[in-house]
Parts: C-alpha cells; structure tokens; sequence
C-alpha cells in the first residue's frame, strides 16, 4: 500500500460518502473502494469509521438501505441517496467549497 | 424529524437488540467479503486474499463493537446494565438490602407524609382566582386589650360605601338553623354572608342567581342558596327547586340558586348561604362579632390596605352613633386599628408552626436513617475493599467504581422512597379517616404530583448524599496501597473508624433532640391534664343545643318556662343525676365578651372597663359541671324566673376587681349604665372555656332571665345547651330519650351538638395529642436506630478486634478489663453524641416554644432524663456485642484470618 495515503480528513466522510452515492447505490466496501480510487488512494478509509458514518447517515434520513443479492451472488447491504442527502450533498459541496477558497486565498496571501 | 428518526431507530434496535447486533455482523461480513473477492480479482491466492482482507478490516470484535455502540440507545442500555447489575448484587445480599431498604422507606414514608400535610394545608393556593387578592378582615383595640378584633356592621358600611383599596368587601357569620316544615326538624349548618362573597370569592351558582344588594335589605323577601350537596340530599339534585319556598327559623325562604359541588369556604361545614340582612338605619358602632372578607385591588399589597383601612376607621365614628349607655369617645379610647392578612393565613391560623416542626422533626429521622445505612454501606465497602482494589489495579478507573457505589445507593434510595410512598400513601388515608385531629383544608391532603416528586427528589438527593461517604472512602485513586495491606488486619488504626464513629455520634445527638422534643410534648401534655378545667368526670356530661328562635315563641318568659319544662323532662329521665342550662358549654366555641361595670370603682369618662367573658346559667349548673364554689352560694330557681338582680363570678375576675373571692360577695355589677346594678351571690372556680391550654378568662355567670339588661327590658337566652350529669353520658338510647324528653315540649326544635363534654375536652387537647403521638413515635424510632447504629459499630468492632482480643487474653487480661474497652468505646461516642445534642436541641427547640404548655424548652429535668436514658440504651447496646468479646477463644482467634 501506499505510504502516502492518510485517513479522510476530519468532517468529510459524510460529504465523501453522499458524492459517491449521488452516482450510484453501492454496499460499504463498494464506498470505500471508490472512494479510494477516485481520489487516487490518497485518502484510506477506515471501515469502522465508514460504517459508523453509513448508520448515522441512514438515521438521519440521508440514505437508504436494503440488503440485495449483488451481481456476482452475494448479499450486501445497498445504499442510495435520498431527496433530502441529495439536498445535503449540495448544502456540504457549497460549504465546502466555499471553505477551500477561503483557505487557498489565505495561503496565497501568505506566499 | 431527525430527532424523531434518531428516536424511532433507537427505540427498533432497543426493542430487538439481537436483530441490530446480526445487521452489524452480516455488514461486517459482506465488507470482508467484498474486500476478498477485490483481491482474489486481482489475483491473489484465496488465503492470501482472506488475510489481506482481515489486515484491512482490522479487528472484527472491536470493529463490530465499534460500529453497534453507535447511537443513544447504547447509553441508555449502558445505564440499564449497570442498573441490573447492582440489583444483582443487592439480591445477593438480601440482608443488607431489606434492612437499609427498610430503614431509608420508613424515614422517607415519614417526610413524604409530613409533605404531603403541608403541601395540602400550608403551600397549595386557595381554590379561588386571584387567591392572593383575598384578605380577612381583622383589626385590633390596644385599648381594651383586644389582638384580634371582628368585624362590625358600622365598619362594613363604611368600606362598602368607599372601597378605595378594595374591589369588594364581605361581612359574614357562620351558624345554624333550623328547618322545620320538611320531616323531622333539622338543625342545618348555614353561613350568613352579605351579598358580596361570592363574587369576591370568584364563584358563579351552577344554577340560579347570585345574591344581589337587595337580599340584604330586611324589608326584602328572605332568600336562601343551597349546597350541592344539601340539594342532592334533600331535593334529589331537582333545578326545580328554584323558586321553592323552604321555612328556616321558622320563616320562609325562596331558593335563589345552588352552589357549585367545588364550592368551599373557610373549612365551614356549609349547608345553606343566607344573605346577612342588616337595617343600616338601626346601626351603631359596636357588634365586633363578625368575620369580614375582602378582595384587594390588582397591585395593591395587604400593608396598602391596612394603611386605607386605617384612614377608613375614623369615617366609621363619625357616620355612625354610639349605642345606648356607650359614647364615641369610648370607643376611640379603644384605639381600634386594622389588622388584615391573607385569607390563608386566616384559614390556617398557627397550624404552620406545628407542621414545620414535624418536618424538622421527621427530617432528623431521615437523617439518623440514613446514617446507619450509610454505616452498613461502608462495611459492605468495607468487605470489598480487596476486589475494588484489584479492579482498580486491572485499569477500572476510579469515577467508574465511585459510579458502581453511588448506583447502589441510589438504587436503594430509590426503591426505599417507592416503599416510603406507599406508606406515606397509607400514613394520609389513616390520617383523614380519623378525625383525631381537626386540621384546616384537611380535604386537600393528598398523594399528589409534587408529593410524589417531593419523595422522588428526596430519596434520590439524600441516598446519593450518603452514598457518597463510602465513595469517599473507597474509590479515591491512591486505593492501590490497599492490596498490599492484605488481609491480616492487625488492630485498625483509628483513622478507619473514624467515619463510623463520627456518624454513629451524629446519630445520636440527633436522636437525643428527639427525644428531648418529645420529652417536651409528654411534659406539656401531663401539665395540660393536671389543669383543672373547672368540671369533674366529663365523660359523664351529656351536652345538647337548642335554639328557640323569636319567630317560634315570642314573650321571653315563656321561652324560660318551655327551657325549664325541657329541664324538668330531662331529669326525670332514668340514671340522670342533674341536669342545667348555660349558654356556653367549656371548649364549645360561644364567645360573649362585653365589659362589666362595678358599683364601687368610678370609672374616667369615655373609657370602657375591661371587658369579661359573659355567659348565662340556670340554677344547679356549677353542680352539675362540678365547678367548685369558692365563696357565697349558687342561683336559686326562684331568682331566676323573678328576674331577680342578681350574679355570680369567676374566681379571676373576683380576685382582679376586689383583690379576693370573700370580698367580691355582695358587691354590685351591671353591663352598662343603663341596666339596674346586680349582686354578686356567689364566686365560682376558674373555668379554662376556652381549653385547657388557654388561660381560664374573667367571667361573669348572669341568670337566664333577666330585666334591664343590656338596654332590653326583659331578655332571655334562646339558644342555649343542657348539660346532663349521668353515667349514661353518650349512649345513643339517652339521646333517644332526651330527644323525645325536648319534642315533647316543642317538636320542631331540632336537637344540636349531641356530645360528651370529654369529646370536647379531647378535642381540645387534639393538636398536642397529635403532635405529642408524632413526636413519641419519632423518638422512638430515633432511638431504636440510634441504638442500632451503637450496637451496629461496636459489634462490627469486635469482630475486626478478635485478634487483638485474643492477644489480650492470651496475655492474661481479665475478661472484664476486655468487656471494659468496649463499652467504654460505646459510652464514650454516645458521650459525645448526647453533648453534641443537648446543645443542638437547646438551640432547636425554641422554634417548638409555641406548642409547649407552661415548660420552658430549655426544661433541665427534660434534657437530664432523655440524655440519662439515651446513655443507659447506649450502655446496653455496647455491653451485648462487649460481651462475645469475652467469648473469644485466643488460640482460636490467633489461628484466625
């Protein structure tokens, strides 16, 4: 593995989490596949902390989840973005982005 | 709605734990699954594949168990485990639990029900809008020595007519009356109250009208209202009722509505509400013999109104005349000022005090309960001193076992103030079926929410107090050094027996203001019988009250031959001894005081003498009561129907005007300057009228019948009780009899207050038998756990000691120098103990001085005798378990441990 990859950054999973459902449902491993991949192993993603993260979003009515029979035959729980995650993905996209702006023009500022 | 979702998902996974706990695993699964179907796609070998998935994973145990504890339902389930786990330990120790579980539920069963007295009587509101609106109307007259002086009609006038502080003001009087005309005569409670109490009090009629100012105009028809409950019973709840004409007093009255079934007022046992009809007309200054009650204005403080009401009172002297043989100087020399305080206050009179006291008084109980439980929990500590230290060694940290003991503790409290409620609950049924004590708001004692919440902060707040002792002790974090002290206990330092020692000399200066407290209770209670209250044997007096109204019999003197013909009956009735007349039975509530004139004194102008207790007699009363003649001779017959001027006094009043009884004979006294003079014939004992606990007033004893009295030409009392000497005193075939002794005279008159004079000396004596029984058993119970908690730490001495003991013997000491030690030890806590509590109880009982008869609350005799008892009590309780000291086998106590 790669030395350079590192935990997710404090506060995003969420964000990470909903992003990758928005494209499709997908089980955790599937999450946390994707999300690796897509961010080029950068980020590790701790299956404790993935599977705390998929119940809190579930209650608090971000997602939902069943447990389906997958394509190559096993069964695994399914997530999928509801209305209001969609809603709360784009709520934390803009803050998000909204932050990163703030923090890069401090730091070009600072340079 | 998250909220709710977090809720409902909590509650799922609470309701159906393993389902939750089977999602997790199955998830987990399919993650490592998935993980090792990745790899093995990429190539690996299965078993490389599988390993690899388990690095990724990590460890499945802690990774399901951090995945399930997320959630609020954790916590809570957290808390239940813990829960069940001290209700485990308590059950393995079924000693223990039951004795402290007992020992906390009878303090806390006591406090709640004290509560719940106080919460009924003292702190819950009037049932009234705006009860603190409400005043009564008092006043004083420093002037002729009156504190609390009633209202009159010439000062309601006046506040009717200006209001100015007030909304509304009412004048009333509560009484009787008879009706007659509906079966057999009954004599039927009745307030009689101007037009404005019920719209001050804020209550409608539930049907019919309120009164309005014209039913208290005498020139008016008479109309009445009725209870709800008299229209249930007598007119079976029929609204048909209105307009029906019912005869009270001989006159009839139209019934104008019918109170609500809610409606109370003043504790009055109220049947029928008739409107006070007075003729402002024929009104003068005087008659302060009636309750008043106002409604304030919004805003406006009860020290406002008694300042309006004291620039009112000279309006009154000047609108209104004196009355015959009186002047309005006299009256402004009485220097009549207000004196109002809150309806409530009024209602509850200085029932508050007692109360309070028997809240301190259960509160000490509690605590002295609680002291021992939390000895008994500091042995059990005790014993698991090597286990918390072992666990403290293996990483429990030290909050986690402070948690573990304080849960215990407030597990027991908490299932001691259940049982505690229950016996509180039993504690105010028993309370409100006897009629032992005559409480105000008595109806309003209940278990209520803030009894139940009162009992539930209380056992929670005292158990987690006493919980906290052994939690100092024992998981503080140096406890490690404990393992390594080990088992063999040597002989303990003193420093661990300190907390016990300290609590058991807690326990007993408590207990010993207990005792002193009640001690003070038996002293005043034996005073109070030692009173002679001017009769003999009460419980061999019948009384009875009947009233002849005007409108029935109308001459005077005809009224005194019926009043006698009724005597003449009643003697003649088997097994009677004697039989007389008064108008006021002892401790039966008529008050008549006006002020007494003599022949010899010269009185300075416009001032009114001191006014003495009046009361009327036929011939043979004093004999009857067995009243003791002190000087001259008693009423005769023929004085009596002559109306001839004569009168006889109390001793008091004899030795206050003329210095002796002996001198009193023959001098002469009349009520006003206009009446003829009277001879005083004859000094009697002092009567205590108004209880034993009451000083005897000054007393003047006039005849029946009477001529130039009072302004009237010829007067006779017409509402008046017979007193029957007889040992069939209270059997209802007397009262038969005397009933059909009275009907045979007059059939409508209805016989009233049927009672034995003890009945009404006990109830005289009920708050101190009340207090005094409270008191005993809470002193009793303060000592019972006061000799416990000795007993409790002695024995628990000797059994840490044996070593040491069998040491001693082994040495050669002899058995009594080793039962020595320890009732020395036992002697000398109480020692401290009792002096700790003399000094508190001389402190504390200066709060009880009002319910304390003729015993100073510092009495030396009291606190020598309770404290001499407390010691002798402690001497035994630390002689038992000296003695199994003695019983030690040294060899035996040597190989122990």
């Amino acid at each position: 593995m790669n030395e350079t990859n590192t935990d997710v950054i404090q506060g995003t999973l969420d964000m990470l989490i909903l992003k990758t459902l928005s494209l499709e449902p997908m089980h955790g491993f599937g999450i946390a596949r994707r999300i690796e991949q897509t961010t080029q192993n950068v980020f590790k993603v701790n299956p404790g902390s993935l599977l705390t993260a998929l119940q809190r979003l579930e209650r608090n009515g971000w997602l939902n989840a069943e447990w389906r029979v997958t394509e190559n035959s096993r069964r695994a729980k399914i997530y999928r973005l509801t209305p209001t995650g969609k809603k709360q993905l784009e709520n934390e996209t803009t803050d998000w982005q909204r932050r990163t702006a703030a923090i890069s023009r401090l730091l070009k500022a600072e340079a | 709605m998250a909220v709710l979702q977090q809720l409902l998902h909590g509650f799922r996974n609470l309701a159906r734990r393993q389902h939750a706990d089977k999602n997790v695993a199955d998830e987990i699964d399919s993650f490592f699954a998935e993980a090792k179907a990745e790899l093995e796609a990429r190539g690996l070998p299965p078993e490389d594949a599988a390993r690899a998935a388990r690095i990724r994973l990590g460890s499945a145990t802690a990774l399901h168990e951090q995945v399930r504890s997320y959630g609020w339902e954790n916590i809570v389930s957290g808390i239940f485990q813990e829960v069940r786990y001290t209700l485990r330990r308590l059950r393995a120790t079924p000693g223990f639990t039951v004795v402290s579980v007992a020992t906390l539920a009878l303090g806390l069963g006591a406090t709640s029900a004290i509560f719940s007295v106080i919460n009924g009587v003292l702190l819950k509101p009037l049932p009234y809008v705006h009860p603190e609106q409400l005043v009564a109307l008092w006043m004083t007259a420093p002037g002729v020595k009156i504190p609390n002086l009633n209202m009159a009609p010439s000062v309601y006038f006046t506040m009717a007519d200006e209001k100015r502080a007030f909304q509304a003001v009412c004048m009333w009087t509560s009484g009787s009356t008879s009706v007659t005309g509906r079966g057999q005569p009954e004599q039927t409670p009745a307030v009689y109250a101007t037009h404005e109490l019920l719209p001050i009090l804020g209550v409608t009629p539930q049907i019919g009208r309120l009164f309005a100012a014209a039913d208290d105009n005498p020139k008016s028809e008479r109309t009445v209202m009725l209870s709800d409950g008299y229209w249930r019973s007598h007119f079976g709840g029929n609204p048909s009722v209105l307009g029906q004409r019912i005869l009270l007093d001989g006159n009839a009255h139209s019934i104008v509505g019918v109170l609500p079934p809610s409606f109370e007022f003043m504790d009055r046992n109220l049947d029928l509400l008739i409107p006070l009809r007075l003729e402002r007309a024929k009104t003068y200054l005087g008659r302060f013999s009636y309750s008043g009650v106002g409604r304030l204005k919004p805003g406006i403080t009860v020290k406002q109104a008694d300042a309006d009401l004291g620039r009112m009172l000279p309006i009154v002297m000047q609108r209104f005349p004196a009355p015959p043989g009186f002047t309005v100087k006299m009256f402004e020399s009485a220097r009549i000022a207000p004196n109002l305080r809150p309806l409530k206050d009024d209602l509850i009179g200085d029932i508050g005090n007692t109360l309070w006291v028997l809240m301190a008084t259960v509160g000490i109980v509690l605590l002295i309960a609680c002291a021992n439980v939390a000895n008994l929990l500091l042995v059990r500590a005790d014993g698991r001193q090597q286990e918390l230290a072992i666990r403290t060694a293996l990483g429990a940290s030290w909050t986690r076992i402070a948690r573990e003991l304080l849960l215990e503790s407030v597990t027991l409290g908490v299932v001691a103030g259940a049982a505690g409620l229950g016996l509180s609950w039993g504690a105010v049924k028993l309370l409100s079926a006897s009629d032992l004590v005559h409480l105000p708001r008595a109806h309003n004692i209940h278990i209520d929410v803030w009894v139940v919440l009162f009992t539930l902060v209380t056992s929670v707040g005292f158990s987690a107090f006493f919980g906290l002792i052994p939690v100092l002790r024992y998981a503080r974090p140096q406890i490690a050094n404990a393992l390594h002290s080990g088992g063999r206990s040597m002989s303990h330092s003193k420093d661990r027996h300190r907390v016990r020692n300290l609590l058991v000399v807690a326990q007993v200066a408590l207990a010993l203001i207990l005792l002193v407290t009640s001690g003070l209770m038996i002293r005043t209670f034996r005073n109070l019988r030692h009173v002679d209250p001017g009769f003999t044997n009460p419980h061999e007096i019948q009384t009875v009250r009947i009233g002849i109204p005007d409108e029935q019999v109308k001459e005077p003197e005809r009224v005194m031959h019926m009043e006698q013909a009724m005597l003449d009956k009643i003697a003649a009735i088997n097994g009677v001894q004697s039989v007389s007349i008064t108008t006021a039975v002892p401790m039966g509530g008529e008050e008549s005081n006006d002020p007494i004139y003599a022949e010899d004194k010269t009185y300075r102008e416009g001032t009114i003498p001191p006014l003495r207790r009046y009361k009327w007699v036929a011939p043979g009363y004093f004999a009857t009561m067995g009243q003791r003649m002190v000087a001259g001779r008693n009423l005769t017959r023929a004085e009596l129907f002559n109306s001839s001027s004569v009168a006889l006094i109390s001793e008091n009043t004899a030795r206050e005007m003329w210095g002796s009884p002996a001198a009193a004979i023959g001098k002469r006294i009349r009520s006003s300057v206009k009446d003829d003079w009277r001879q005083v014939i004859g000094v009697v004992a002092d009567e205590h009228i108004d209880g034993v606990d009451k000083d005897a007033p000054t007393l003047v004893y006039w005849p029946l019948l009477q001529k130039n009295f009072d302004g009237d030409k010829v007067t006779v009392q017409r509402y008046v009780s017979f007193v029957i000497r007889t040992p069939r005193a209270g059997s209802p075939s007397l009262e038969n009899e005397m009933r059909n002794a009275i009907w045979s005279i007059d059939p409508n008159l209805p016989l009233a207050r049927v009672d034995t004079l003890e009945t009404l000396y006990d109830r005289s004596l009920a708050r101190t038998s009340f207090t005094l029984i409270l008191l005993a058993i809470a002193g009793g119970m303060a000592l019972l756990l006061g000799i416990v908690g000795i007993y409790g730490v002695i024995s628990y001495s000797v059994s840490q000691r044996t070593r040491e003991i069998g040491i001693r013997l082994a040495l050669g000491a002899p058995l009594t120098n080793v039962t020595r030690l320890f009732v020395h030890n036992g002697l000398l806590l109480s020692a401290i103990g009792c002096a700790c509590g003399l000094a508190a109880a001389l402190v504390l009982t200066r709060w009880m001085r009002s319910l304390l008869f003729s015993v100073s609350p510092a009495d030396p005799l009291t606190y020598f005798a309770m404290s001499a008892a407390l010691i002798l009590a402690a001497a035994l309780a630390s002689y038992l378990p000296a003695r199994k000291a003695t019983q030690v086998d040294p060899v035996q106590a040597l190989r122990a441990e």
